[in-house]
């Protein structure tokens, strides 16, 4: 599936992650800025792409800034901004939760 | 149910429910309750990262013994019905209610509530409810509030609205809170169920929030609302009882043990007789004792 809307959410304080989905054609493309990359580069991606799964979305850009979050925060942001950019955040997916 | 209302609720903290850093670390500082505000703390924008964001914390961060409530956007609102959706999904002990003015509204809530719990199959009756009092309306309809349900915990006073509706403001003595503060309190204890008082939110005026809390320590209140965790200890301070009080309460509680042995009825202590409001409130100074360290886990009194 596709997302309808380039859409953002989290912030740049920190333990935030901010999440920004835009449309894209090449699967699931994640450019990720994050002091830890080094280290827990990864586990953030795997987190963002297990939640878009989850969602249906197949083809979509994220650009993450990554400021500490933890796994939690991560998933929540990357929730929040899929709802946005589906245009469904008045019907909560309960099943992704 | 009665394990959740006799528990101790000195504290109960606020944290605004979009500040992931404020939210992973809102278990560290010792609050009896901790509350994730959904409503006021949160920009309209931001309603449902702010659920996102509160619903998997609540799923992955160990809160401790901390009683975990969420306050919900109030009725008038379209986020009312998913937050209480999420927040029974994500199992939470309380929804406070904002601005509540009559018994009608927490029934409504409570069966928004059970439709939750069915849909997300949870046992019906574990989510516990508690109501803010904002308005005079809120203040007079306060009784019946308090009794609206069996899932009510507590009610607490929430001043600023209230002043505000009150054509006054907030005075440094208090004065124009009095009978809302002695209204919410005794309609909570007719219920049998736990008293909030306001936040004091002036964190510069260290003794203003040591007298109120004082003040409310000696009407009865259970604890207070608080924005700032540095006001956790200053609260506990106050509720923490004096080696006397502790003293008296091991001596009544080991007299009910005496008569319980020889199976006497009546309880006598120095010649005088034990009822049951002084069990109950030796019980309660055992409680806050515990609490805030002042005796081992035998109930034995730890010397500074």
């Amino acid at each position: 599936m596709e997302i309808k809307k380039t859409a953002l959410a989290g912030t740049l304080e920190s333990s935030d992650i901010q999440i920004m989905l835009s449309k894209g054609t090449n699967g699931i493309q994640i450019d990720l800025d994050s002091e830890v990359a080094k280290s827990f580069g990864d586990d953030i991606r795997r987190v963002i792409t297990t939640v878009l799964t989850d969602f249906n979305i197949t083809d979509v850009n994220v650009k993450a800034v990554d400021k500490g979050a933890l796994d939690c925060v991560i998933k929540a942001r990357t929730i929040a901004a899929a709802q946005r950019a589906l245009d469904t955040v008045n019907e909560p997916a309960w099943e992704v939760l | 149910m009665t394990e959740s209302k006799e528990r101790l609720r000195r504290t109960m903290m606020f944290v605004p429910g979009n500040n992931p850093g404020m939210v992973k670390d809102a278990g560290i500082y010792g609050a009896d309750s901790i509350m994730f505000d959904l409503e006021d703390a949160v920009s309209m924008t931001e309603k449902d990262a702010a659920r996102d964001l509160v619903f998997e914390a609540l799923h992955t961060v160990d809160y401790g013994d901390a009683e975990l409530v969420v306050r919900i956007n109030g009725l008038d609102t379209p986020y009312y019905q998913n937050d209480i959706k999420a927040m029974v999904k994500a199992g939470i002990d309380v929804i406070r209610l904002p601005k509540t003015e009559s018994a009608e509204m927490i029934q409504q809530l409570e069966a928004e509530v059970v439709k939750a719990e069915e849909q997300f199959n949870l046992p019906v009756g574990s989510t516990h409810l508690m109501a803010a009092i904002e308005s005079a309306k809120g203040v007079l309809n306060a009784p019946e509030i308090a009794a609206a349900s069996d899932r009510m915990i507590g009610i607490a006073l929430s001043a600023e609205d209230y002043t505000t509706d009150m054509k006054t403001h907030r005075y440094k003595d208090g004065r124009e809170l009095e009978f809302a503060r002695n209204m919410v309190l005794h309609a909570a204890r007719a219920a049998g169920i736990a008293a909030f008082d306001t936040v004091f939110t002036n964190m510069d005026d260290v003794d203003g929030f040591k007298r109120e809390t004082e003040y409310i320590h000696q009407l009865g209140y259970d604890g207070k609302s608080l924005v700032n965790p540095r006001q956790i200890p200053m609260v506990n301070a106050i509720y923490a009882p004096s080696k006397k009080e502790i003293k008296d309460a091991q001596n009544v509680i080991a007299a009910i043990e005496a008569a319980h042995q020889k199976g006497s009825g009546v309880i006598s202590m120095n010649g005088q007789m034990v009822d049951r409001p002084v069990v109950l409130r030796a019980e309660r100074v055992m409680r806050l004792a515990k609490a805030s360290h002042l005796v081992d886990q035998e109930g034995n009194y730890i010397e500074k």
